[in-house]
C-alpha cells in the first residue's frame, strides 16, 4: 500500500548545513530500509515563525515528499520526535489531492479542446450569416 | 441564499432606526429607487464571488502562505464564508490549509505574524 505524504519539519536555526545533510539521509536510510523510497527534499530555508517553539523566533524548514505505507510514517515520525534539532513536523498525505488535481486538469483539457472544436463550426455559421 | 437574506435584514434594520426619526422622508426615495426593496438600501452591493472559482486556483496548499494569509483576520482568524463570498467547497478546503499552516507555525493561531 503506497502513499504519498510530504513531511514538512522544522530544525533549529542555528543548526550547521552538514547535521542538516546528515539528518535528511538518515532519515531517507529510514525509509528505503522500511520499503519506501524519499521522492524529494527541498530545503526552504529561513523563515519567522508564526508563534515561539521551544523559545525560537526563526526556524529551518526542509520539506521531504516519501512514498510509503503508514508503518514507514510512523518511523519517521518517531525519529524527528526523538531527535533534538527537529522543533516541529507536520505531516500531510498528498495522493489523493494530487490525484484530484490531475482530474481537474483533465476534465479542463477535454472541455477546452472541446470548446476549440466547436467554435470553428461557429465561426463558419456567424460568416454563412454574415454573407 | 442565507446571506441575502442576512443582508436584506440588516439594511432593514438600518432603514427602520433612521425611518423612526423622518419617516416622512423615506417616501420619495422609496418612490425613486429601482425598486421597492432596493429603496431601504443606502448603496449598491457588489455581489461577492468566489476567487477560487474565478482565477480557476484548484489546489489550496498550507504552504502557499500568501494566498491562506488573505484569509486570515488580523487576529489569526479565519475569515467566514460570507465576508469572502468562498463557495463552500472551497471554504472547506480553504480552512483545513490554514490549519495545517497554523500547526507548522506558517500562520499564528491568534494574533499577528511577526
Amino acid at each position: 500500500m503506497n502513499r504519498t505524504y510530504e513531511l514538512m519539519f522544522i530544525v533549529r536555526p542555528d543548526m550547521p548545513e552538514e547535521d542538516q545533510d546528515k539528518l535528511i539521509s538518515t532519515l531517507e536510510t529510514a525509509a528505503t530500509s522500511a520499503g519506501g523510497s524519499v521522492k524529494g527534499v527541498e530545503k526552504m530555508g529561513k523563515r519567522r515563525l508564526a508563534y515561539t517553539v521551544r523559545k525560537f523566533h526563526d526556524g529551518l524548514y526542509i520539506l521531504l515528499t516519501v512514498e510509503g505505507a503508514g508503518a514507514l510514517i510512523h518511523e519517521l515520525e518517531r525519529r524527528l520526535r526523538v531527535s533534538e534539532p527537529v522543533i516541529k513536523f507536520l505531516t500531510v498525505r498528498i495522493d489523493e489531492e494530487q490525484k484530484r488535481l490531475e482530474k481537474i486538469q483533465k476534465i479542463r483539457a477535454a472541455r477546452r479542446q472541446a470548446s476549440l472544436a466547436a467554435a470553428p463550426e461557429q465561426g463558419g455559421e456567424a460568416a454563412a450569416v454574415t454573407a | 441564499m442565507a446571506e441575502e437574506t442576512r443582508t436584506q435584514a440588516a439594511a432593514g434594520e438600518g432603514g427602520g432606526s433612521s425611518g423612526e426619526r423622518g419617516g416622512e422622508r423615506r417616501g420619495p426615495r422609496g418612490a425613486t429607487g429601482p425598486g421597492g426593496r432596493e429603496a431601504g438600501r443606502k448603496f449598491f452591493r457588489r455581489k461577492k464571488v468566489c476567487k477560487f472559482c474565478v482565477e480557476k486556483i484548484e489546489a489550496i496548499n498550507y504552504k502557499d502562505v500568501r494566498l491562506l494569509a488573505q484569509f486570515v483576520a488580523e487576529s489569526g482568524k479565519i475569515v467566514p464564508r460570507r465576508l469572502t463570498g468562498v463557495c463552500t467547497p472551497h471554504q472547506r478546503r480553504l480552512s483545513t490549509a490554514i490549519k495545517q499552516a497554523r500547526n507548522i507555525a506558517l500562520l499564528p493561531f491568534a494574533g499577528r505574524a511577526s
